[in-house]
């Protein structure tokens, strides 16, 4: 199995978070949650860094970080 | 391991339909809009019994109406929101702003119950616009009361959606869901459920 990998991985401006959803409806690969009804989280190992998420987020608080493994 | 999730659609995709019917009936027979309790007590009860939001990221229509007017067609010019709307002091502010009035319009119906005051046929737009709803209204076999708490709740839930819809327009599709009173309170009650400690945040 050759998952897509990448290295350009969400990350949430939590406590500016609504928890409203929007991002985890979108995300194709079930890598965001919202945690406890206070805030998203990123699974870093589902992301692929496709961004959908982003430009979904109402409060505009995702961004894409290159990360080094 | 990556693995692309079920995108299918699931019977509570579709609540959006009854919120738009909501607002629809609103306009044929204000008495529906007690209906519209259902949209205030259920996120509610998932965060105090849950602690969780799932009413907004699973069944809130409101929110669904947004992303499909917003995005599917097209009604959005997908901006970032400014900074002070997604700020605390903004979103408490607004909840704070907008409980005042719902208790406001309480009293109001509290005041026809006790028959101080005679039943107004008018739905109040962003608090302020008072507009003639009289065709809505066909009298009812219930306290004039009742009726009154229609055209206030139905005055509160138009007001929201106008607002909802600007914010779409100018904004995200969904940018009523930043500063929603209902999402901050759900989110003010999962935050105390789960104490200080509850969630490290990070970034
Ligand atoms: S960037 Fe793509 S894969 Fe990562 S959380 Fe956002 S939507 Fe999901
Ligand atoms: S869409 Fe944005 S504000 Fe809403 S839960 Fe996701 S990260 Fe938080
Ligand atoms: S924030 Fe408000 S409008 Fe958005 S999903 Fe939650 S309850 Fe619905």
């Amino acid at each position: 199995m050759t998952a897509v990998r990448s290295k350009r991985k969400a990350f949430v401006a939590q406590k500016d978070c609504v928890a409203c959803g929007c991002c985890v409806k979108v995300c194709p690969f079930g890598a965001i949650r919202i945690i406890k009804g206070i805030t998203a989280r990123v699974d870093m190992d589902r992301c692929i860094g496709c961004g959908k998420c982003v430009k979904e987020c109402p409060a505009s608080i995702i961004e894409i970080r290159e990360v080094c493994e | 391991m990556t693995s692309i999730r079920s995108m299918k659609k699931q019977w509570y995709d579709y609540l959006w339909i009854f919120s738009l019917s909501y607002l629809i009936l609103g306009f044929i027979n204000i008495m529906f809009a007690w209906l519209g309790l259902l949209c205030f007590f259920i996120p509610l009860i998932i965060a105090i019994i849950k602690g969780t939001k799932g009413y907004c990221s699973r069944y809130c229509g409101r929110g669904q109406l947004f992303s499909l007017l917003g995005g599917r067609f097209g009604l959005s010019r997908k901006k970032d929101i400014p900074g002070w709307m997604k700020s605390k002091w903004f979103r408490y502010g607004f909840l704070v702003f907008f409980f005042a009035m719902f208790f406001l319009m309480l009293w109001n119906t509290y005041l026809v119950f006790a028959g101080a005051q005679d039943l107004k046929q008018v739905v109040t737009l962003l608090w302020t616009f008072k507009v003639p709803w009289k065709w809505a209204y066909h009298g009812t076999l219930f306290h004039p009361g009742v009726a009154q708490f229609a055209f206030g709740f139905y005055s509160v839930m138009l007001t929201s959606t106008i607002l909802g819809l600007i914010t779409m327009v100018l904004f995200k599709p969904r940018s009523w869901c930043v500063y929603c009173p209902m999402g901050t309170m759900t989110q003010l009650i999962c935050k105390a459920r789960s104490g200080r400690n509850g969630v490290k945040l990070s970034s």
